[in-house]
């Protein structure tokens, strides 16, 4: 008799718990799937000749990167000052973040010590090559006037990131901090001003020391 | 013409003396639009369904609106910058219009538009992901850059290119793996993954004397995804990886990295 009454329960339960299991997996379906075709209403006078489509993204040019190439002067901590030259490629993500990839290079000049001494140089080999991939936010975004009916979008914004350095026959982990404006000519061509700070441990000078490269530079960048 | 008219007069008749600031910008600004000006003259347009369109001078939040643009007038959609439309009226004024109220517009046909918007649905719908995550791989420091592809919501491609940086070794990693997402629907989504791919070690020239190495490497890792908001992801994961190394015994290396990501 017990068992009986156990197997029915068994039975009722299977029932309802696959019913529930019917529910839940069609309760994600329902929302997207558009409802059942009705049968045309015999009642139904008016015909309408507009089909409401929804139409996906239509051909818009969007402009969300940014490719460009700079020019400016970096200073290597303790060899000097130097041209730098590079080249930027930015993904804007919204209006505030946007993510970007930096190239550079310049060239290591001479230590005190070498100049002072007269002797044989430190570095055979004095390119400094880094890249280095960033997050940047526009935290200051704004217009500027020129004359009285010009106006420019403008954006200051900050980077921060990390990236690699090639320096002393050595690939150094370097970070970066840096802040830069941004001056847009037109939608599609914008000027730059940044300024960075990379940083990186190096043991070439007898003690190992963190050091602060410090790079400023002009760039162009054309929007894609 | 891009940069948008403050005045009333339209900038190619305006009669006021520029002074040199101006004319220099004037010039580089004329000179990047003509070469770099498209053919394309075939805008979308969409007519204004809502009491009106609003139109700022920027693509941002914080310009000002300085026109709107009355229903049932029709814009002419002439570039799009992240969520911002720069549309152009009848009266020829540009400006900016976000994403939200360019949904409200409507297509000559009377049809709605859904614009590429960015939200918590097409973060598990979307196809295409790219990030840069950093962290710890065996003790040296790895920057990497991925980009993925979804099969389907649960099962995606990904290419990983990663430098690693220690105090011993440097070296490089390329390597292709495929993810499952179990609950791709949540906000913060597991993963599991698996892979295989090469990496390339250079001893540093300041220790004794190593070989460079190039080898064969296989990983299993798992992390998380999390919905931060509009296209950004943040990632987090572990890999276990084994070398195959040409020497007896195959080296293990664990790695931790976090980053962030976004879809499109």
């Amino acid at each position: 008799m017990e068992s009986r009454f156990r197997v029915l329960f068994l039975v009722v339960a299977m029932i309802a718990l696959s019913g529930c299991a019917n529910g839940f997996l069609g309760l994600g379906k329902k929302k997207s799937a558009p409802p059942p075709a009705e049968a045309p209403d015999p009642e139904q006078v008016i015909d309408p000749q507009v089909e409401r489509r929804t139409i996906k993204e239509p051909a818009i040019d969007a402009e969300d990167f940014e490719v460009g190439a700079f020019v400016g002067i970096m200073s290597i901590e303790d060899f000097g000052s130097d041209f730098v030259y590079g080249a930027r490629l930015a993904y804007h993500i919204t209006e505030g973040f946007f993510m970007e990839a930096t190239v550079g290079q310049t060239e290591a000049g001479l230590t005190s010590f070498e100049v002072l001494s007269g002797g044989a140089p430190i570095l055979s080999d004095r390119d400094f090559t880094y890249y280095n991939l960033n997050l940047g936010y526009n935290i200051l975004p704004g217009e500027v006037f020129i004359g009285e009916s010009r106006a420019y979008n403008t954006n200051l914004y900050l980077t921060a990131g990390l990236g690699s350095t090639r320096f002393a026959g050595d690939d150094r982990f370097t970070i970066n901090v840096g802040a830069g404006y941004r001056f847009l000519l037109n939608d599609s061509v914008a000027l730059h001003l940044d300024f960075r700070d990379h940083l990186f441990d190096i043991d070439l000078l007898g003690e190992e020391k963190t050091v602060h490269n410090l790079e400023g530079h002009l760039g162009v960048t054309v929007f894609f | 013409m891009s940069e948008h008219n403050i005045g009333i007069t339209p900038s190619t008749s305006r009669k006021t003396r520029p002074d040199w600031l101006a004319a220099l910008v004037l010039v580089l600004s004329q000179a990047f639009t003509t070469g770099l000006a498209e053919a394309a003259d075939e805008y979308v347009a969409v007519s204004v369904a809502d009491p009106y369109l609003e139109m700022r001078t920027g693509p941002g939040r914080g310009y000002p609106k300085f026109h709107v643009v009355d229903r049932g007038e029709t814009v002419d959609i002439l570039t799009r910058k992240t969520d911002w439309f720069k549309v152009r009226a009848p009266d020829g004024k540009e400006g900016w219009v976000d994403r939200n109220q360019m949904e409200l517009t409507l297509q000559p046909g009377g049809q709605e538009i859904e614009f590429a918007q960015s939200d918590q649905e097409d973060f598990t719908d979307a196809r295409w992901e790219a990030g840069i995550l950093a962290g710890d791989f065996g003790g040296a420091n790895i920057i990497s850059l991925y980009g993925g592809y979804s099969l389907n919501p649960n099962v995606s491609i990904e290419v990983w290119g990663s430098q690693i940086l220690g105090n011993f070794s440097n070296g490089w990693m390329g390597s292709v793996n495929l993810t499952h997402e179990t609950w791709p629907e949540w906000r913060i989504s597991p993963f599991f993954t698996m892979g295989t791919g090469v990496i390339h070690t250079e001893p540093k020239s300041t220790i004794i004397q190593g070989e460079d190495r190039t080898d064969q490497v296989a990983h299993v890792g798992a992390g998380f995804r999390f919905y931060v908001s509009r296209r950004f992801i943040f990632r987090a994961e572990y890999k276990s990886y084994v070398v195959f190394t040409s020497r007896d015994e195959n080296e293990e290396v664990e790695e931790w990295k976090a980053g962030f990501a976004f879809f499109f």
